[in-house]
């Protein structure tokens, strides 16, 4: 899909690329000189062993880190190192693996964290906030018993799917999903999935940091294994092979 | 709004309470006895409330009783240097809300932790009350200004006033807008707040202040109702805050909080102090009885979150 695209753009411009990018935690060098293109309309798997640094890569991306070096520039501006709310305003949407989500608060109150609609100026409003989060839910097919269950008290999967309902409903033009489906049964994967692919058929850039290289085969354009903080390669789907994905993230030569 | 089991609780044994008390002294269920508990609790929920919201963010203020003294001697000052009665309450708030603000910055921006830095200004807001007065009360305030600790408004005063609009304030703030929400954000995750992208500082630093100006209020409160500025008033105000806070079902981890909880919890205080007078129980008593409840309190709740959480 991201083909047919950059055929009828002839010159497809990346919504975001990274350059040069490094990050560490005293002297773990977590992310090493990471530079990645992501384009839209495709879904982008980044791949790694435990520890290869995706998440910090993610975070960087969404501005819960910010980055010792390098460059992250989206559209035509760069941007030496993003907070999270530059982030979301450029359109960049993020669940992230440990699912920033705040157990003590319902439902509702999660999905519209720190988007709260008012009303009379300062009023919240739960009305509204109540009815578009039922409304996000049923769209994405994500059961929750209620809407004002304390989200500490879902199992792991519901977590996730509101997590996930959170950055969807958000929007932007990219969305990382930092292994989404980790604690989802398979229904609730599948149906995740589905609306991986939804996005992308919308047009939004989709990375996707998994472990399931099954599922990353079935759904995604390109993937870019990770290993001790670098890029170790990034392979068109089509034209490789979970042997060969498996091989890279074990620490085989590059085959690019 | 949905009650919880610990306001629930906290309403069964005010019931208790004050049907065991009105059975054994006939003085208890009158209305001057009302209007006196009203008007002794109105100052602890006034602190209590603002007390509220630190502690739903996950910490604490042990400021707020040096603060109401800080205020209280700044009021003071200011009038017997010639100011107008309202410049002069101006300025006492502005000390208390100058101390919040201290203590939100400290907090929020260099991430210092709420027990030591409040610690700190609970020390340094007396040490200033007590140089200004150089340790000896000032007394003596135009009647505009003792109004505001023992006038009449109807059948009321304005601290009970204040007290029922600052909770009317309080509820509506926690439970309505987004610093509420924030609050309680603040208390549960507060990193997943932050990855937001809200202002979760400044959210924090308004809520120091909000604690501060509440406690500016309550200085307000006792200087007027004694006509007297006492550097060293306020001392322990701000354990019965905290105690009132949880008693009334606000979580000290943060997150869960309920102002009308903490109003109930100050008026079982204010009932039991008032009733245990009534019955002529010597004060040292009166300490043990509240200590034994908050103690009792405390370990009712923990056994509730802890149930809460476990039986999922
Ligand atoms: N806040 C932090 N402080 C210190 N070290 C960190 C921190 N965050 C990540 N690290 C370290 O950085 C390295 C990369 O971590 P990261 O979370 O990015 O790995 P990952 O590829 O997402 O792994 P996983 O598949 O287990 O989620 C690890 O060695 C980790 O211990
Ligand atoms: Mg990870």
């Amino acid at each position: 899909m991201a083909q047919k695209q950059q055929t009828a753009n002839s010159e497809p411009e990346p919504v975001i690329k990274i350059t040069h990018l490094s990050k560490s935690f005293g002297n773990i060098e977590a992310l090493l000189n990471v530079s990645l293109e992501i384009y839209a309309g495709e879904i982008l798997a980044i791949v790694g062993d435990n520890g290869a640094g995706k998440s910090t890569l993610s975070k960087l991306l969404s501005g819960a880190l910010t980055p010792d070096n390098g460059q992250i520039m989206v559209g035509d501006k760069s941007y030496s190192s993003m907070t999270p709310g530059k982030a979301i305003s450029l359109g960049i949407s993020t669940v992230y693996q440990d699912l920033a989500l705040v157990d003590c608060r319902d439902v509702v109150s999660n999905i519209f964290l720190g988007r709260e609609p008012v009303y009379a100026g300062f009023l919240v409003d739960k009305r509204r906030m109540q009815k578009e989060a039922a409304q996000v839910l049923q769209d994405l097919q994500i059961n929750i018993p209620s809407l004002h269950t304390p989200v500490g008290l879902l199992s792991g999967g519901q977590r996730q799917g509101v997590a996930v309902a959170r950055a969807v409903f958000q929007g932007g033009k990219v969305i990382i999903f930092d292994e989404p489906t980790a604690a989802m049964g398979l229904q609730e994967s599948a149906k995740v999935i589905k609306l991986l692919l939804k996005l992308r058929e919308g047009g939004l850039a989709v990375v996707v940091i998994s472990h399931n290289l099954h599922q990353v085969f079935k759904i995604s354009d390109r993937i870019c294994v990770m290993r001790h903080g670098q890029v170790a390669a990034i392979c068109e789907t089509k034209y490789s092979s979970p042997k060969e994905i498996v091989g890279l993230i074990m620490g085989a030569a590059a085959g690019v | 709004m949905k009650p919880n089991i610990a306001q629930l609780l906290l309403g069964l044994v005010l019931c208790i309470t004050v049907l065991l008390l009105s059975i054994a002294s006939p003085f208890f269920m009158t209305w001057d006895n009302w209007r006196n508990i009203l008007d002794q609790s109105a100052l602890l929920v006034i602190i209590a409330i603002g007390m509220t919201f630190v502690i739903v963010t996950g910490a604490i203020d042990l400021s707020v009783g040096s603060v109401a003294a800080l205020s209280g001697v700044c009021m003071a000052v200011a009038m017997h240097a010639g100011m107008a009665v309202a410049t002069a309450i101006l300025l006492g708030l502005a000390a208390g809300a100058l101390v919040g603000t201290s203590n939100g910055l400290l907090i929020s921006r260099l991430n210092l932790n709420p027990f030591i830095v409040t610690l700190g200004t609970m020390a340094v807001a007396r040490g200033v009350a007590l140089i200004i007065t150089k340790g000896i009360p000032i007394y003596g305030f135009p009647a505009a200004f003792i109004w505001w600790g023992s006038g009449h408004i109807g059948a009321l005063n304005p601290p009970i006033l204040l007290a029922i609009l600052i909770t009317l304030l309080g509820a509506l703030v926690l439970n309505q807008t987004k610093l509420g929400y924030y609050a309680l954000a603040l208390g549960g995750n507060e990193e997943a707040l932050r990855r937001t992208g809200v202002a979760h500082q400044t959210y924090k630093l308004i809520i120091y202040v909000i604690c501060g100006i509440t406690a500016a209020i309550g200085g307000l409160v006792v200087t007027a109702r004694l006509n007297t500025a006492e550097p060293l008033a306020g001392s322990m105000f701000e354990l019965d805050a905290i105690a009132a806070v949880v008693l009334g079902g606000t979580d000290m981890k943060g997150g869960r909080g309920s102002i009308i909880g903490t109003v109930m919890a100050c008026l079982l205080l204010g009932i039991l102090r008032n009733g245990l007078t009534i019955l002529s129980i010597p004060s040292y008593y009166q300490q043990l009885t509240i200590g034994i409840i908050i103690l009792v309190a405390i370990i009712v709740s923990e056994l509730r979150l802890k149930n809460a959480w476990e039986n999922d």
